[in-house]
C-alpha cells in the first residue's frame, strides 16, 4: 500500500505544509497513482461501484457473443449497433433525469411515438419543413412533461400515477395524429432520414475528436488542480490526470479506428454523446443540478434550503419528456415511417432498465447521465447479439429482463453495503 | 464569565400565541444578548417549540412585540427570519445524506464562477468555516452519511452560520448522542458565543443546560415560569420551576427579581 498518514499535528494552522483537506490526522492521505488505485479499490469494496459492474457486465456478454458468433464484433454489426441504441438511448438519458429526483415516467414511450407521428404528418402530410416539423415535436414533449410537473406540484399524486394516465393519453393522441392510414413514411432522400442513417463523420473528424476530448479534459483538470493549489487544497499528481486522459484518448482512438473500418462514427451518435457529456456536466457542474440531486437524497432538506422544489420538479419533468420527444424523432428519422406502434411494446422499458442498468439507482440521488450510455450498450448488445444468433424474440425478453432483474438486485445490495460502510 | 450584556439583540415581550382554544403562548417574556447562550427549559408541551418556531418565522404570533437589534420587526416567513439573522438548526438537521459536506454546507447558497459551480472555493470556505469552529471533520469531499451524529450536528450548525447570522437557534442539539460528541456540541456552542453569537439553546439535559448556557429561561404551560443565571443557580432550582414546584407568586417573584438586584 502506498497510503501513507500525515503527521498528526497539535495545532492545525501551524502545519503549513500539509494542504487544508488533508489536515486531520484520521485521514488516511492518499498521493500519486498508486494512493489513487488504492482508494478506488477501497471504493469499491465498501459498494461504492460507480459504473464498474455495468462495465464487467458488458465484458461478460460481448464475449460470451463473440464466441457463440465472431461476426458480432465486426465493424459493420458494431456500426449498426451504435445507431441501433441511439433513440432510445436519448430517452434514456430523460429518465436518469427523474429517477435522480426519485421520480419516474412511464409515458417516455408513448411520448417518442407521438413525437414521431407529430414528426412525420407534419414533415411529410403537410409539408412543413424538417426544422419546424423537429420543433413542433419537441414543443409536444415540453408541454407534456409540462402538463405532468404541474400536476405533481399542484395535487402530489405520485409522478408513476400521473405518467401511466400519460402513457394511455399521449398513446392515443399518437394513433389520432396519424389518423385511418396509421402509419406515415418519411422519404429516405430527406434531410432528417439522412441524418439519422446515412451521415457518418468523416475519419479525420473522428480522430480530431478523440484527441481533442481527451485534451480538453486534461486542460481542465490541469487548471482546477492549480486553483486546487493556490487555495490551499491537495490537488492529484499531474501523472495521475496525465494516466487518465491518455487512456481515454486511446480508448476513443480505438472505437474511432474499429467503427472507421465500416462506415464510421454517426452524426447521430455523436449527437448522443454530445448529450450525455453535457448533461453529465450540468448534473454535477450547476446550482440546477446540485438541487436535482439534494432533492433525490432529502426534499425537507432542499425545501429548507431554499431551494425551489417545485421548479426543479417542472424543469425535469418538462427535460425528460423533452428528451422522450427527441428520442421518438430519431426513431422516427431512423427506421423512415411513424408508425402506431412507434414507442410501443418495449421501448418504455427498454429505457427505464438501461438508466437502472447503467447504475442509476431507483431510489433517487445516485447517477450519473453516463449510465444512460452504459446501460442502453448493454441492453442493445443483448438485442444485437441475439439477433445475430437469430434467437427470437421470446429469449430477447427473457435475457433482457434477467439483466435488468440482476441490475436492480446490484443496485440494492450496493446500496445495503454502502450503509454498512458509512456512504450514502 | 462574561458580564450582562446592554441591548439585547432579540428581545420579545408580551408575546402570546393561540391554537383555537389552546393558549400555547402566553405573555411571554424573552431576550438573548450577543455572546450569550440561554437555555430555553421545560417539559413537553410547556411551549418551547412553539416559541421556537415564532421566532423562526413559521408560526406569526397573535400578539406582542419583538425587538431585533434595537428595531421593531414582525417575523412573517422563515425566509424573513433569516434574513434577518436569525438562524435555525432543527433537531432532525435535513442533511442530504448523498451530498458531500461541502455539498450539505452550501447547498441552496453554491457559489458560482462563470455560471459553473465553484467547487474549490467552496470548498476552501467550508474548510476555513470548520475550523473556526474546532470542527473534528476527516474529509469535506465524504458523503454526510459516513459522518457520526456529532459530525452532523457539526455540518447542520456550521451550515446555519454561512449567513453570518445573530442569533443561533438549536433544538435540541445534543439529543440522541453519546458522551464524546455531546462534548464537542457543547465545545461549538461555546465556540458560538465566542463569535459574538446569540445563542439559544433548546434542551431537556440539565447538565448541558448547566454546562454551556449563561442563562436558564424555563417555560411552564405556555407561560414564562423563572428566568435564572447558570452562575446563582442549581440544577434543583431549575427542575422545581420546570415541574411546577414553584409555582406559586412569590417564588415565581422572587426568582425574576434575582438577576435585577445583581444589576442594580
Amino acid at each position: 500500500m502506498t497510503a501513507s498518514q500525515t503527521p498528526p499535528s497539535t495545532d492545525p494552522t501551524a502545519s503549513v505544509e500539509a494542504p487544508a483537506d488533508l489536515q486531520d490526522e484520521r485521514l488516511i492521505a492518499s498521493q500519486g497513482l498508486g494512493g489513487w488505485a488504492a482508494a478506488t479499490w477501497d471504493r469499491i469494496r465498501s459498494g461504492d461501484l460507480g459504473s464498474l459492474p455495468v462495465v464487467i457486465g458488458l465484458v461478460i456478454i460481448w464475449a460470451v457473443f463473440y464466441a457463440l458468433n465472431p461476426a458480432f464484433i465486426s465493424s459493420r454489426n458494431l456500426v449498426n449497433l451504435t445507431l441501433q441504441m441511439v433513440p432510445i438511448g436519448v430517452l434514456a438519458i430523460g429518465v436518469v433525469l427523474v429517477l435522480l429526483l426519485g421520480e419516474i415516467d412511464l409515458s417516455i414511450g408513448s411520448m417518442s411515438g407521438l413525437s414521431g407521428a407529430v414528426l412525420a404528418v407534419l414533415f411529410v402530410s403537410h409539408g412543413v419543413s424538417a426544422w419546424l416539423a423537429v420543433l413542433a415535436a419537441l414543443a409536444t414533449g415540453a408541454v407534456a412533461g409540462l402538463v405532468y410537473g404541474l400536476l405533481f406540484n399542484r395535487f402530489g399524486v405520485p409522478s408513476f400515477v400521473i405518467t401511466l394516465a400519460g402513457l394511455l393519453i399521449l398513446l392515443g393522441l399518437q394513433l389520432r395524429v396519424l389518423g385511418t392510414d396509421g402509419t406515415v413514411n418519411i422519404p429516405f432522400e430527406s434531410s432528417l432520414v439522412q441524418f439519422a442513417s446515412q451521415q457518418f463523420l468523416p475519419a479525420w473528424l473522428a480522430y480530431l475528436l478523440a484527441v481533442a476530448v481527451p485534451a480538453l479534459y486534461l486542460l481542465a483538470r490541469v487548471r482546477t488542480n492549480q486553483r486546487r493549489s493556490a487555495a490551499g487544497l491537495s490537488a492529484p499528481t499531474f501523472a495521475a490526470v496525465a494516466v487518465r486522459a491518455v487512456l481515454l484518448a486511446l480508448g476513443l482512438a480505438l472505437a474511432v479506428y474499429v467503427l472507421g473500418r465500416d462506415r464510421g462514427l454517426s452524426y447521430m451518435v455523436l449527437l448522443f454523446l454530445v448529450l450525455v457529456v453535457v448533461m453529465d456536466l450540468v448534473i454535477r457542474r450547476t446550482t440546477w443540478g446540485r438541487s436535482v440531486l439534494a432533492i433525490g437524497g432529502n426534499v425537507e432538506a432542499a425545501r429548507r434550503a431554499g431551494i425551489n422544489v417545485k421548479r426543479v420538479y417542472l424543469t425535469v419533468f418538462t427535460l425528460c419528456s423533452t428528451f422522450a420527444a427527441l428520442g421518438g424523432i430519431l426513431a422516427a428519422s431512423r427506421l423512415a415511417s411513424a408508425n402506431q406502434s412507434s414507442g410501443g411494446a418495449d421501448t418504455n422499458l427498454n429505457a427505464i432498465a438501461a438508466a437502472v442498468i447503467g447504475g442509476t439507482s431507483l431510489f433517487g440521488g445516485r447517477g450519473s447521465a453516463y449510465s444512460a450510455l452504459l446501460g442502453i450498450f448493454v441492453i442493445y448488445s443483448i438485442s444485437n447479439g441475439l439477433a445475430l444468433l437469430s434467437v427470437s424474440a421470446d429469449i430477447r425478453y427473457v435475457v433482457t429482463g434477467a439483466v435488468l432483474l440482476l441490475a436492480v438486485v446490484v443496485d440494492s445490495l450496493s446500496r445495503r453495503s454502502r450503509a454498512a460502510h458509512g456512504r450514502a | 464569565m462574561t458580564t450582562t450584556s446592554p441591548a439585547p439583540v432579540l428581545s420579545m415581550t408580551g408575546v402570546s400565541k393561540r391554537f383555537g382554544a389552546v393558549q400555547a403562548l402566553k405573555d411571554i417574556e424573552f431576550h438573548v444578548s450577543t455572546g450569550e447562550v440561554v437555555a430555553l427549559v421545560g417539559d413537553n408541551g410547556a411551549g418551547k417549540s412553539t416559541l421556537v418556531k415564532a421566532i423562526a418565522g413559521v408560526y406569526t404570533t397573535d400578539s406582542g412585540e419583538v425587538t431585533f437589534d434595537g428595531a421593531p420587526v414582525t417575523i412573517t416567513s422563515p425566509s424573513q427570519a433569516q434574513s434577518l439573522g436569525i438562524a435555525t438548526v432543527f433537531q432532525d438537521l435535513a442533511l442530504c445524506d448523498n451530498l458531500d459536506v461541502v455539498g450539505n454546507l452550501f447547498l441552496g447558497n453554491e457559489l458560482k464562477r462563470s455560471g459553473a459551480l465553484d467547487e474549490v472555493t467552496m470548498e476552501q470556505e467550508s474548510w476555513r468555516l470548520l475550523r473556526e469552529l474546532s470542527a473534528k471533520i476527516p474529509s469535506v469531499r465524504i458523503p454526510v452519511a459516513s459522518l457520526s451524529g456529532g459530525q452532523r450536528q457539526t455540518v447542520a450548525i456550521a451550515r446555519s452560520l454561512l449567513g453570518e447570522p445573530k442569533v443561533v437557534m438549536l433544538d435540541e442539539p445534543t439529543a440522541a448522542l453519546g458522551v464524546a460528541q455531546t462534548a464537542e456540541v457543547l465545545n461549538l456552542v461555546e465556540r458560538l458565543r465566542e463569535r459574538g453569537l446569540g445563542v439559544i439553546l433548546i434542551s431537556h439535559n440539565m447538565s448541558d443546560v448547566m454546562a454551556v448556557a449563561d442563562r436558564v429561561s424555563v417555560m411552564r404551560l405556555g407561560r414564562n415560569n423563572g428566568d435564572f443565571r447558570v452562575a446563582d443557580t442549581n440544577t434543583n432550582e431549575i427542575i422545581a420551576a420546570i415541574t411546577g414546584a414553584t409555582t406559586n407568586a412569590v417564588t415565581a417573584r422572587a426568582a425574576r427579581r434575582t438577576p435585577h438586584e445583581e444589576q442594580s
